[in-house]
């Protein structure tokens, strides 16, 4: 019952900052950029905020938080109260400074994850639909067969081969999820081919270095970048997921998968301790979400 | 009608091709080792002569596509090797483990499903209610949440009152009641998960359709919204929606990893987890293709059935 | 006489654009009485469809119904609930739309959607209501009217899906049928078809109707009173016959006059043609679409290429440009042989052929300024770089009628269609070509700007000595550009000369069905039409 209770006072508070920060963003901005937050839901206002406040703090960790992240601090467990405001861990470190320090491991190692994955996934998506023929054709088949393993149990795959250090984690996760990224990419280059504008290029003799940059890549960045905000969720959750099990980001490095998984046991005693690395992880994806969701809607109205 | 069952032979076709470049694409995976998987399991330290001993046990000593066919073969006749960790047969591991797996996939699918479906419908029907609204941002939400995290909720919320049992003890001889009960958290854990995904991808593949003229034509023609979207709209929509099922109901597969673990349910996943820890990759082999081919197979069926949906492959001039 | 069937007044209708709304429909009135046949005539952007939606009651998604009322028979459709609407739409006001082919719902046989209204609303039981579409169908004049009911939309031609169309809004024989634009998506030849049908069937049962289109032509033959409507207001409304004979507005006689542009007469050709097409034969995979085709473009002239959809007109220019290498047959330029793909022609042969599109919104990339859209083939072939390529920019811009500063830093998306349509035409005359091939170019845009496009080709051809290849299913854009015409049926030239000579009789048979089934501006075109072709057996 107090959970339901504090669940809707989560969902009050929430609207009450979306509602705010939207106003903030209306005041100080102008123009088109003004126009386009006035209509932005609160959910998507909601979004902002909290992607600005994760990166703030993930930038600032160092400085916000009160203790070190890896150090013993204290004795095992201890409950929630000055000046551990949440408690140690099963080791004796601060529960806050490690949230806050997790902030710049497990944000930072998957927007590098992602960035990568999108790096090597558009650009040969793009390369893929430009060209075309036989090609196109096997590369986009041989992904096809890499995308016919799901995604998580590739990765455990992999990483049983390879070991699971940070850096294998991150190029493994980054190459199964550039599968993705490369269908996506190709696909919406695909519609922009067969314009007749791509047409009038082929004809004048344009270079394809030029026809990627100038004439496809500006007519596919929108989907792109609303699919970079859904790949990162996939990334930072099954990164999430792998620390979670124990595969992923390891110990002493604060990460906040790996911290449930430590704390893991004290929810049978009903302590929601636990819940607070995963709630942050559950709050960053849907804040980014919303945020993708209000753009997705926005590219769809526009088309009209 | 002749040329639908040779589509369909199609795609069957192209499914046993995919899972053979599957099977290939994880045999093969070992092979990307620097050394090889002997050197692996027993370190730098090793002297050669232990080193050529355990890759002649592992047949490490043939070349690859002999040993990928002594796999694939004895795979298929349900020998699936031995265990590098602990030498039991992985047969043995796996009987009772993926029985457990499938049972608790297929609880989560007959919850998730109807469910899904029924709340896609209606938010389709009442778009941009307050009742859409509410349904899409709660399905965002549910989407974005990691499973552990929806598993400990309901544990806290659900196993803490003691209604239900937050770790699952199954075994064999459990009683098909008992075991629904036994795994109800997990089950509906992907439920959860799972519906969000389902109910939003049936919603935007009826308002895609709500768009076309002859939604219009039918709106034109003076009929009641429900009737619009069950009999014009549901029909077109068959092939998008056998897609998202399937997709979902494989999503199942992967989700299972991570469930089986916060409640210590004794399914694939659970073992899996383990022998990545221990890096026996002979059990990760095999229960990684056990899972793709399942996935595999799954799309397969949604290919075929949306096939079959079209009436303009079904009927042709 | 008895009360209207259909009164409107003061019609305001708007559309959403982005956050604001939009008047689009500005205060219309319309009156239609029982049995009548109401001409709604307009450009795109006038107004028609929504008008003839609102007489339903009805607002597409966007669009609200702002003022005005809407009386039908003494019922208030404004005021009336959802509930009433919708008891009154298909069993006593039916709807014809304009693409039959994507408003037949694909998943379902043609007789179980023409049951549906009449069962649903319990106008009559099922089997009644299958035993009177065969009949509808059968007074239709569709083939096999029996067997067509039980097939798919896909299974049948356009044409014959617009007659089952307009055969399932009878089904409840309805007061009020509107019919918006039923002709536009089809061929010269089959429109004949469809427009005698839904002449034929609203005779016979007195029904009223609206008539929306764009086309004076087409409606003169269908409707008793013609009503010209202009952004959304009303311009003039008169019996038909009045109508065409004494407009009054100038709008209205400029749409008249539209047709009157036509280019002076030339003799024919002589020395080395510009592009010269040698017994090609050409297709996808094993689907031939071109069956040795050869013809001539001299210097200066304009060769029209004619024919309905899937004749072979635009796969002939993509041979030309080399999109699509024949399988037999060759390219000649100024009577040397072009290389079959574009991929092996060397940039000076490129620079010579250019190409303008029919849709100008596909044409232009939609993220590049005109300064660079136009800029870049100048560029590219010419080497031209700062501000000689400005002012070659700012030169191409006069060139087409379009002021240099104001537009150079524009994006297409802040142009209209037909200006879109310069740009397409700037962008081909920046390579300086010898040959230009225009794709239906006109077709997309309304005829007074077609008009505009027509004449700023003419005077181009005449200052610089192009050769144009004219793609187009219009006679009237034939009559008026032309030097040479070739018509084309399934991927052969069926006739080709002069433009003088082609529209003289004898023709082609083929020639002769396309030419007498272009609508006159007379009202009595269709029935003389329908006599001689009666009398011709």
């Amino acid at each position: 019952m107090t959970l339901i209770l504090y669940f809707a006072l989560f969902i009050v508070v929430s609207i009450g900052l979306g509602w705010g920060f939207r106003a903030l963003l209306t005041a100080v901005t102008s123009g088109e950029v003004k126009r386009a937050f006035r209509d932005m839901p609160i959910s998507a206002s909601f979004g902002l905020l909290v992607i600005l406040i994760y990166v703030l703090v993930a930038f600032l960790a160092p400085v916000l938080a009160p203790f070190p992240e890896r150090e013993v601090v204290g004795a095992r467990y201890m409950p929630w109260g000055a000046p551990h405001y949440l408690g140690t861990d099963s080791l004796g470190r601060d529960m806050l400074s490690r949230m806050i320090y997790g902030a710049r491991n497990t944000v930072g190692i998957a927007f590098a994850t992602t960035a990568l994955a999108f790096i090597v996934g558009s650009i040969l998506g793009l390369w893929a639909a430009t060209v075309g023929g036989w090609m196109d054709q096997g590369l986009s088949r041989f992904v096809d067969a890499l995308m016919a393993i799901p995604a998580l149990i590739f990765s455990l795959l992999l990483l049983t081969i390879f070991g699971t250090s940070v850096l294998t984690l991150i190029i493994i996760i980054a190459m199964v999820d550039a599968t993705r990224v490369f269908r996506l990419a190709r696909s919406v280059a695909q519609g922009v081919v067969v314009m007749d504008y791509i047409e009038a290029a082929r004809l004048r003799g344009e270079t394809m270095w030029r026809l990627i940059t100038r004439e496809i890549l500006p007519n596919a960045m929108a989907p792109l970048v609303a699919e970079f905000g859904l790949r990162f969720c996939f990334v930072f959750l099954a990164i999430s997921a792998l620390s979670f099990l124990g595969l992923g980001i390891k110990p002493p490095t604060a990460d906040w998968g790996s911290m449930v998984r430590e704390s893991a046991t004290l929810i049978t005693f009903g302590d929601v301790t636990p819940l607070l690395p995963a709630g942050a992880i559950a709050l960053l994806t849907v804040a980014v979400n919303f945020v993708v969701d209000w753009q997705l809607h926005r590219a769809s109205g526009l088309k009209e | 009608m002749g040329h639908v069952w040779k589509m369909v032979g199609q795609r069957l076709a192209l499914g046993v091709l995919t899972l053979f470049i599957v099977s290939v694409v994880i045999f093969g995976a070992t092979e990307l080792l620097p050394g090889d998987l002997a050197r692996e399991l027993l370190g730098q330290s090793a002297t050669p002569e232990t080193l050529a001993a355990l890759r002649a046990q592992l047949g490490l000593d043939q070349p690859a596509p002999v040993r990928y066919w002594n796999w694939l073969s004895a795979f298929l006749q349900g020998d699936f090797g031995v265990s590098m960790a602990n030498r039991r047969p992985i047969s043995d591991l796996i009987s009772a483990r993926l029985g457990n797996t499938i049972f608790l996939a297929l609880y989560a699918a007959a919850l998730a499903v109807p469910i899904s479906l029924t709340l896609g419908i209606l938010a389709a029907l009442w778009r941009n209610s307050i009742f859409d609204r509410a349904a899409n941002v709660g399905a965002l939400s549910a989407i974005s949440f990691p499973e552990f995290f929806v598993a400990y909720i309901l544990v806290l919320w659900l196993a803490q009152t003691g209604l239900f049992p937050s770790m699952v003890r199954i075994n064999p001889t459990t009683e098909f009641g008992d075991k629904l009960y036994m795994a109800f958290l997990p089950a509906l854990t992907l439920t959860l998960v799972v519906t969000a995904h389902m109910m939003r991808m049936t919603r935007a593949a009826i308002i895609n359709l709500l768009a076309s003229p002859y939604i219009e034509m039918a709106r034109l023609k003076g009929l009641s919204p429900m009737r619009i979207i069950l009999r014009h709209a549901v029909p077109n929509a068959l092939a998008p929606i056998i897609n998202v099922v399937a997709l979902n109901l494989a999503y199942l597969i992967t989700g299972v990893v991570v469930v089986e673990v916060v409640f210590v349910y004794p399914g694939l996943g659970q073992l899996m987890v383990d022998a990545v820890s221990n890096r026996d990759i002979a059990v990760v082999q095999a229960v990684a293709l056990i899972f793709a081919a399942a996935y595999v197979l799954l799309n397969l069926l949604a290919d075929v059935l949306s096939t079959l949906s079209n009436p303009r492959l079904l009927h042709r001039r | 006489m008895a009360d209207p069937l259909l009164t409107i007044k003061d019609l305001r209708i708007e559309g959403r654009s982005g956050d604001d709304w939009l008047e689009i429909v500005k205060g219309v009135d319309l009156t239609l009485n029982r049995g009548e046949v109401l001409g709604l005539i307009g450009e795109s952007g006038a107004g028609k469809s929504t008008i003839g939606l609102a007489s339903m009651g009805f607002a597409r998604d966007g669009c609200r119904i702002s003022g005005g009322s809407i009386q039908f028979d003494g019922i208030d459709l404004r005021k009336a609930s959802e509930q009433q609407r919708r008891e009154l739409r298909g069993k006593r006001i039916a709807y014809v739309a304009q693409s039959a082919a994507a408003s037949f719902n694909p998943a379902h046989r043609l007789i179980e959607q023409y049951c549906e209204t009449p069962v649903v609303k319990g106008v009559m039981p099922r089997d009644q209501a299958a035993s009177d579409a065969v009949e509808l169908y059968r007074r239709m004049r569709l083939p096999n009217p029996e067997d067509i009911g039980f097939r798919y939309p896909h299974q049948v031609s356009g044409g014959q899906l617009q007659r089952a169309m307009t055969a399932m809004a009878m089904a409840c024989r309805p007061e009020l049928i509107i019919f918006d634009e039923p002709t536009t998506a089809l061929d010269v030849t089959t429109q004949i078809e469809v427009l005698h049908a839904i002449r034929d069937i609203v005779a016979q049962f007195g029904t009223a109707a609206i008539y929306i289109t764009h086309d004076l032509a087409v409606v003169a033959q269908m409707a008793d009173r013609i009503k010209i409507l202009l952004r959304g207001e009303e311009v003039e409304e008169a019996e038909t016959r009045t109508m065409l004979s004494s407009p009054r507005e100038d709008y209205t006689k400029s749409l008249w006059a539209v047709r009157s542009f036509a280019k002076a007469t030339q003799p024919a050709p002589t020395g080395t043609p510009v592009v010269s097409v040698r017994n090609v034969t050409a297709g996808y995979g094993k689907v031939r679409v071109l069956e040795n085709v050869s013809f001539d473009i001299h210097a200066g002239r304009t060769v029209a290429v004619v024919g309905e959809s899937g004749s072979g007109k635009s796969t002939t220019a993509r041979v030309i440009t080399g999109l699509l290498p024949p399988e037999r047959g060759e390219v000649l330029f100024d009577g040397k042989p072009l290389p079959p793909a574009y991929t092996a022609r060397t940039r000076d042969q490129l620079r010579q052929c250019q190409m303008i599109y029919q849709m100008a919104d596909t044409a232009l990339n939609p993220k590049l300024r005109l300064r660079e859209l136009i800029g870049r083939p100048a560029q590219m072939y010419l080497g031209l770089r700062g501000k000689a390529l400005t002012n070659r920019i700012r030169d191409l811009l006069d060139l087409i009628e379009l002021e240099p500063d104001k537009y150079i830093d524009r994006l297409p998306s802040e142009l209209s269609g037909g200006q879109k349509q310069r740009i397409g035409i700037a962008r081909a005359l920046a390579a300086e070509p010898r040959l230009i091939i225009c794709d239906e170019i006109t077709s997309a845009l309304d005829q007074i700007v077609q008009e505009g496009i027509l004449r700023l080709l003419d005077r181009l051809q005449s200052e610089m000595g192009l050769a144009y290849m004219f793609i187009t299913h219009d006679l009237a854009t034939v009559k008026a550009i032309a030097d040479e015409v070739v018509v084309m049926q399934q991927g052969r030239v069926i006739e080709q000369g002069l433009k003088d000579e082609m529209f003289q009789p004898p023709h082609e048979p083929y020639t002769e069905l396309l030419l007498s089934s272009v609508p006159d501006m007379d009202p009595d075109w269709l029935s003389r039409l329908l006599e001689q072709r009666a009398a011709a057996g």
